[in-house]
């Protein structure tokens, strides 16, 4: 099977997934229907030659986050979508909104100089784990390092919201 | 690719599959008889000499019986849950080289299905998605204890897949890379460089959450017959429950096999060199390895007639209070020592 084939199924296996999460009326279906979507992602990244990348995403997305949401899912027990009802026209307008304005980011770049777009920065796929880990290090520092701060943050709140008595 | 590596390929993946099952079948016969030795009973031994086609009379029971299906269950993912907790299990042992390479008619086969360069990860991405498995068989039994084993053992495996992640980064630290052979590679030589005596404190986090991340007793919650009647496969029968009862076989080996090559030097024989010997070497670190391998699947059999269950609470403070934290130290002192190693 030769790989351009190979990027269409994955590509189309993605978008559609992702297009019935959204549709789809039960929440359990909806997440494993997001995890066929990390999945067809992982085999873009693959055909990419982005080793590392491909089993970070199975790794920490669909591993160990989409786990959690399951869990969190089964004990709330969301079978119907009536949990969400009056969140629903907001919802709706700010999401149409969003896609809108995502489409016309998307055509305006496309309009000026669709060259960007098959162009991926050089020395991604050597190495991976090395070029990542002296990216990250260097180049990328100081998100980096907001990035962790924001992590510790969050876990903070986490503590003080399920913890009552400290 | 040539036509003659394909083949190769293929044979290879045949040889690993076979392999697989058959230690799968091998396993279920030991299990009960050790369980049976252990206890002072006889165990099963009328099918064949010793007992020893007991596990064929299993699975041709397995596969007469009735397949049924209760009624309120979510069918499709009901169906899905034992195939997606077998296949990923299966999938594991492709990146473990089981023997040094062999030459046949001057061409060089390295004894693995597929040498990934990330090879560790792989590994640990794939046991990630069984739990999916588990989960969904709790969930869509419908039935209140299907439900807790898989709520139960979600938790008990997001918890105890950090610390695993976490004593594996300090045997990645010190090989420096991520692939399996590297890391076989690192241990060559006197036994004493075995990833055993360098990282004790790693290799015992290692294990313990390896037995969690199996549902092996100690820590089998999801699954405690006394609580929850049979745990996230309570509603199933025939080969349904057959598949998940050789996932678990399928991942104790995938568990032992990566303990013997992130710990005890994969294939290597000890004080023997297996490249100067061409084949006779190659068998030798086979030999090797099934031995070593052997040793770690036995182990979890005497661990499983030796310790009583944790308590749901003690597994928790155990996993996130004691495990973590000491790997996180273990990772902090190997880093600080090869830190210094390189400016000294």
């Amino acid at each position: 099977m030769s790989l351009p084939l190979l990027f269409y199924i994955a590509a189309l296996i993605a978008v559609g997934s992702a297009v019935l999460v959204v549709l789809n009326k039960n929440v359990v279906y909806s997440a494993l229907l997001l995890v066929l979507c990390f999945f067809s992602l992982a085999i873009i990244y693959l055909l990419l030659e982005a080793y590392f990348l491909a089993v970070l995403e199975v790794f920490i997305y669909a591993g160990a986050i989409m786990v959690l949401f399951l869990f969190v899912i089964m004990l709330l027990n969301l079978g119907r979508e009536k949990a969400l009802e009056h969140f629903k026209y907001l919802q709706r307008g700010l999401s149409i909104f969003l896609v809108v304005l995502f489409f016309l980011g998307v055509f305006l770049l496309l309009l000026n100089d669709s060259s960007a777009l098959h162009q991926p920065e050089g020395g991604f796929s050597a190495g991976g784990v090395y070029s990542l880990g002296e990216a990250l290090f260097t180049k990328y520092l100081l998100p980096f390092e907001v990035a962790s701060l924001l992590l510790l943050v969050a876990l903070i709140g986490t503590v003080y919201l399920a913890k009552r008595k400290i | 690719m040539d036509f003659l590596g394909f083949i190769i390929i293929l044979v290879k993946v045949l040889v690993v599959f076979a392999a697989t099952m058959l230690t799968v079948l091998i396993l279920i016969y030991a299990e009960r008889r050790v369980s049976a030795f252990m206890q002072g009973r006889l165990g099963p031994n009328r099918v064949g000499p010793k007992g020893i086609l007991q596990p064929i009379a299993d699975g041709i029971k397995f596969l007469m019986k009735e397949e049924f299906i209760p009624a309120g269950v979510d069918k499709p993912i009901f169906i899905l849950a034992p195939a997606i907790l077998l296949i990923p299990a299966l999938m594991t042992f492709a990146v473990i080289p089981f023997g040094s390479s062999i030459t046949i008619l001057g061409r060089e086969i390295a004894l693995q299905v597929a040498d990934v360069n990330v090879g560790i990860l792989y590994i640990l991405a794939l046991t990630s998605i069984g739990v999916y498995g588990i989960v969904l068989a709790g969930w869509s039994s419908n039935s209140k204890y299907s439900l807790l084993g898989g709520l139960r053992s979600s938790a008990q495996l997001i918890s105890y897949e950090l610390a695993m992640g976490l004593a594996v980064v300090s045997i990645i630290l010190l090989s420096g890379s991520l692939k399996l052979n590297d890391i076989i590679a690192d241990q060559q030589g006197y036994f004493l460089s075995w990833n055993v005596f360098k990282q004790p404190l790693a290799f015992v986090i290692f294990l313990v959450a390896v037995y969690a991340e199996t549902n092996r007793l100690p820590f089998d919650l999801s699954e405690a017959e006394q609580e929850l009647v049979g745990g996230y496969h309570t509603e199933y029968s025939s080969m349904k429950f057959a598949m998940f009862f050789m996932a678990e076989y399928a991942n104790m080996i995938t568990a032992a096999a990566l303990t013997v090559t992130l710990f005890f030097g994969g294939w290597d024989f000890p004080l023997i060199n297996e490249t100067m010997l061409g084949n006779w070497g190659t068998a030798l670190s086979v030999l090797a390895f099934i031995l070593k391998m052997g040793f770690f699947l036995f182990l979890f059999i005497w661990v499983r007639w030796t310790f009583p269950r944790f308590r749901y609470d003690q597994l928790m403070k155990l996993g996130w209070k004691v495990m973590l934290p000491t790997a996180l130290f273990n990772i902090f002192v190997t880093a600080g020592y090869l830190t210094i190693k390189s400016v000294v």
